[in-house]
This record gives C-alpha cells, structure tokens and sequence, in this order.
C-alpha cells in the first residue's frame, strides 16, 4: 500500500562536505539522490527516517569525464539517461549503456542515478513490506519457507536470507572490473565492484560496503574491457518496471576467432551479483559453438540451490550465458 | 486581495486567476481542497467516512514550521507551465500533490502513487518523470510542464492532442495527460522517431484499458506533422 510520506526535515546541502556535516550530525539521516527507491521505504511506511539529506544539488557529484588511464568517472549523481545516451559509455562501454536503458521506465531513468542504481536496497516482497525478517532485524526469513513467494529469489550463496541484488547495471560494474570512490569520515576510499557488493554472509542488513555517513562520490571504469565485446540481456516478466529474474553480462576479447579472455556475471540468481568464473574458465581460449555451448550449460549453474519456485531460473542462466558466448561467433 | 503575492493558504482566493494564468489561459475551474470551510469538510467528512486518512492526506501538509533553520525553507518558487509561483511546499510533499492540490492543477492524474504507471508524468526541463514520486522542493529552478501547458494559449492542440483524438486513443482516459506529456517530450527532443524509438519513449505509461497501438499511432502521426 502507498500512502502520504511521514514528516522528515529535509536537508539540500550544496557541497559533499554539507552533507558529511548532516550525516554525521543525525543518526538516522538517509540520503536521497534520484529517490526512486527511497520514496517507495517512505510511502509504504516502512522506513521512517526523520532527516532526509538530498544530495542532488551538489554540482560536484554529476557527470562523466575521461580520466587519465584511458577510462572514464562517472558521478553518482548521474541520471541513468545520461549514462545511457553518453557518447563515450555508448562507443566504449556499450554494456553499461544496455543495462542502464533496461532500468525500470524512462521517467525512473530520467531521476534515478547510477549511484543510486547501485546502492538500491533489495525487492524482497515481505521486506519491502515490512515484515520483520533477518534482513529487517528480525529471527527469521518469510521467503524460504515452502509455501513463501520466493519466485524472486536466489540460486546461490544463500545466508539466512534469499533475497538477490535487484541492479541492473551492478553486473555491468563487476564485469567491467569498475571502482566505487566513496568518501568515508573525511578520507576518499576506492573499493572495487567486487568488494562493493556483500552478501548476507557479511552483512545481513546492507546490500553494499556503503555504511551511515559514507557518500558514494563516483564510479571509476578502467579502460581494461573498452572496446571489446559486449553482451546483456534481462529477462523480466515484462520489459518496463519489472526487476531482472535473470540477466546476463558479459565482456569479451577475441583472439582471431577464439575467445582470448573473458567475464561473465549474472543478476538476479544472489545477493550480489554473480561472477560465472566456471563459464569463464570453460569458454576461455576455445572457438565459440555448438560444443563450448554445452558445457557452457553444465557448468553455468552449477552449486545452485533452488527454492520451492525458483527452478525455472536454472534453464534461464544457463541459456543466458549459452546465448552470451554464442553472440561471439 | 493580492493574488501575485506569495500563497497563503489561510485566505480564501475568490477565482483563482493565478490557476487560469498557469493553464495558460484556458478556462479552468479551480478545486482547491485546502481552501474548503470547517463545515464543508465536516460535511465531506461524514459523507466519505475516511477522516482519518483523507484528512491526514489533505492536511499533511499543514506541519509545524520547520525546526532546523538549515532544512529547506517551506515558501518555494515553482516554474510550471511558463509561470513562476510562490508556493507553500512541505518538505515531504510530491510534485504530484503540489500541481494538484496547490496550484489545481488537476490534469495531472495520480494513479498508482509509487512510479509504476504514469499517470502523474509531467516535464522538468524538457525530461519526462513522475510526478508522484518527486520532491517538490527538488523542483526549484526546473521549469515543469504539465498537460494544462501542451495546448497553445488560444486553446489550439498540440500535434499530439489532435493526433489522440483522431485515433480514438483516450479510452477511459485516466492515463491520457500522461501520454500526451510522454508523447510531447518525445517529439520535442526527437521530432522523427522510428516507431521503436516511440515504443520505449511511451514505455512508462500504463493504460488499463490497453490502448496503446492507438497511442503509438497518435504519436507517429503527430510526428509526421510537427
Ligand atoms: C517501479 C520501479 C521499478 C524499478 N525497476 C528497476 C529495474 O528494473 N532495474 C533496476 O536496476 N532498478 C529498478 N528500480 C530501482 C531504482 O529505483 C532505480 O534503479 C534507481 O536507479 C535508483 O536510483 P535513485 O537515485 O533514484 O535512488 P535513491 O532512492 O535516491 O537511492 C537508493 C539508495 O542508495 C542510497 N544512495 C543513493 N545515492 C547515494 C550516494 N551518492 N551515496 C550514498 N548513498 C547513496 C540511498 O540512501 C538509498 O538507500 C525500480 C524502481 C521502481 C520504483
Ligand atoms: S529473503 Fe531476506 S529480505 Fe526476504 S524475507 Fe528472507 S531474510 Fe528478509
Ligand atoms: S501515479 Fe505516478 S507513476 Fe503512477
Ligand atoms: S485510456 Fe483508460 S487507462 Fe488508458
């Protein structure tokens, strides 16, 4: 149900260090930035914060500029149209350009930012609405019981908790080996995507690194996979609004016609996303075809561990990444 | 009365010549629920018999003024459809409900209320978003479009209007000014879309009564006509 938000001072700081300030200054500040996620927490009710820090007057955090390695940065507070309609991220990274265009709807894109994208709390049903479950604080997870709606949720490296990363650009961000600049207490730290992500077994009540008071300032791509072979695709019970089931990510560099190297990630199958390295290892070196494709199957959902409704996601990842690969011939 | 001065909404506007001003001329009927009368919502309270909710959705935003001089200052200037407004703004209140229940700005529809349909779509600085899911004090600066500010001053329909009404788009019509807004910001940034270009540009609005082959249709021709 969606109602009218609480009441909550709001905060529009127009430096980094204006919302350090206020973060630091308020316990249970939240910072908004494109506020597509926030505003559904708020309007269900179910995230009360009394300061809300909105960080889209900062000037600073906006943008995307080429940096001197050869890569490029993007600021956090980018809206995901301008990550996707950028001429750069199109002709270098066209996989974050794909993903990003898989985003919800145009007018979320036209709000939501890629910082936010990346950072955005998990779709869990009984979470987003309020039930008190282990990711909520509580003792228990309403998801994995055998008559729960788990159809959502995860395949692998499940903690207690079954939810998935609901980002459709997160798994572009691993693939691409990208960086996420975050200023924490004062200081500029730089954490890989890898790293960026956790898992229930880290933290059962985030889904990123990102702790209160940490500003997530911009994501850093490094030239490693510009220019080379790219492939995505979601598939969602439709093509608007609907969270990815699966996706695939995938970037490729050719040796003639084999594959020289290789990362392949998928979304939707766990907490963070989810690096396929046994597909990597598989494909790597070998001429894509009929016979790669097969074990390209075997082995892509191997360790899955399926719920009472989630099964149907195995076939779809291991075509996902059959697809992928086949795409290089 | 001043009318050009900042809105209080302890006065009672006699017609609401700012809300014709805003609708670019047009001959709107103003419905400005924060300005009914302690008898007149006790009597529509009694009818409805939502007091608790209705009255909390109304009023919500008569909070208490704010407490940290650093927060947002509640008296906002908001551009919307070409005219510039002083208007009385929680920190907490969307863009949808500032357009509808402040400036009666009702063409704007609020259907699902959380981002899912578009009903509520309205332009900040040419882009389209949703309005039921926007800060209004995120606004200040951007000049936002809503449906009332399509036509042209004398009345006449945008391309787009014309070309719904000639394809029979509008069915129930509650998702209509969001199309139009959809379809406007589309043509305005891309005069000659492929018809997949138009696809994913009214890709955010839901109709309930399917109507969008009629609303794809209308936005092709339109755009063969601007
Ligand atoms: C109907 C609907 C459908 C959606 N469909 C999809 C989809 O298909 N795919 C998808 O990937 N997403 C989807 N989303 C999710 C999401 O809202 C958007 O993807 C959007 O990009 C989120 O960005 P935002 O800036 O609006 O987030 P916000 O709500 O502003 O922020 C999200 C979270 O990140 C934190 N945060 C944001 N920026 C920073 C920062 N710079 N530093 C520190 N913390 C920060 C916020 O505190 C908050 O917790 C959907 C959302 C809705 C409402
Ligand atoms: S899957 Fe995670 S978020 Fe969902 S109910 Fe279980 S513990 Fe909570
Ligand atoms: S009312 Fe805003 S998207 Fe439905
Ligand atoms: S015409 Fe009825 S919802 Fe679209």
């Amino acid at each position: 149900m969606s109602d009218v938000m609480h009441n909550f001072e709001l905060y529009q700081p127009d430096s980094i260090q204006g919302a350090a300030d206020l973060l630091g200054e308020f316990d249970d500040a939240w910072i908004i930035a494109g506020a597509k996620d926030s505003l559904g927490w708020f309007k269900d009710r179910v995230i009360q914060p009394s300061v809300v820090v909105d960080i889209g007057g900062i000037a600073e955090l906006t943008g995307i500029e080429e940096t001197d390695d050869g890569g490029l940065y993007i600021g956090a507070m980018t809206t995901l149209t301008d990550v996707l309609e950028n001429p750069l991220i199109r002709d270098r990274y066209p996989i974050l350009s794909s993903s990003a265009s898989q985003v919800a709807s145009p007018q979320i894109r036209n709000a939501g930012s890629i910082g936010g994208n990346i950072s955005q709390d998990t779709r869990c049903v009984y979470y987003r609405t309020g039930f008190p479950c282990y990711r909520a604080g509580g003792n228990t997870c309403y998801a994995n019981t055998p008559t729960a709606m788990n159809r959502d949720h995860a395949l692998f490296e499940v903690s207690r908790c079954v939810a998935v990363t609901p980002s459709d650009t997160a798994p572009a961000m691993v693939a691409l080996g990208a960086s996420m600049v975050i200023r924490r207490k004062g200081e500029d730290i730089e954490v890989p995507a890898s790293e960026y992500f956790i898992g229930p077994e880290i933290d059962i009540t985030r889904m990123t690194v990102l702790e209160h008071g940490d500003i997530l300032l911009g994501i850093r791509l490094p030239a490693d996979w510009a220019n080379a072979r790219h492939y995505f695709e979601k598939v969602a019970d439709r093509n608007t609004w609907d969270f990815a089931l699966v996706s695939i990510t995938m970037v490729a560099k050719m040796a003639g016609n084999a594959i020289e190297d290789v990362a392949m990630v998928c979304g939707g199958v766990q907490c963070t996303p989810r690096r396929l390295t046994e597909v990597e290892d598989v494909v790597r070196g070998e001429v894509p075809g009929a016979e790669v494709e097969t074990l390209v199957r075997r082995v892509a959902s191997r360790g899955a561990q399926p719920l009472n409704f989630n099964h149907f996601k195995i076939p779809l990842m291991e075509n996902l990444a059959a697809r992928a690969v086949r795409s290089l011939a | 009365m001043d009318a050009s001065g900042p809105y209080d909404p302890t006065l009672d506007y006699p017609e609401g010549p700012a809300i014709a001003e805003i609708a670019g001329g047009g001959d709107i009927k103003p419905w400005r629920p924060l300005h009914v009368t302690r008898r007149n919502f006790l009597r529509g309270v009694v009818c409805s018999g939502i007091v608790i909710g209705g009255s909390s959705y109304l009023f919500s935003a008569a909070t208490p003024a704010r407490a940290d001089a650093r927060g947002v200052e509640r008296m906002m200037s908001l551009t919307v459809n070409g005219k510039t407004r002083h208007v009385d703004v929680a920190p907490n209140e969307t863009l949808g409900y500032t357009v509808r229940y402040r400036l009666g700005l009702t063409g704007t529809k609020i259907g699902c209320n959380q981002a899912e349909c578009g009903a509520c779509t309205v332009m900040a600085d040419g882009r389209t978003i949703y309005s039921c899911s926007t800060l209004t004090h995120r606004m200040r600066g951007k000049d936002i479009v809503t449906v009332e500010g399509i036509a042209a001053a004398d009345g006449t329909l945008h391309p787009v209007q014309q070309a719904f009404i000639d394809e029979l788009a509008p069915q129930c019509g509650f998702c209509t000014p969001g199309q139009v807004v959809a379809g406007v910001a589309l043509l305005n940034a891309n005069p000659n879309p492929t018809e997949e270009e138009a696809r994913v540009a009214m890709s955010g609005n839901l109709c309930r009564c399917g109507a969008y082959e009629h609303y794809l249709r209308g936005v092709m021709k339109a755009a063969r006509e601007v």
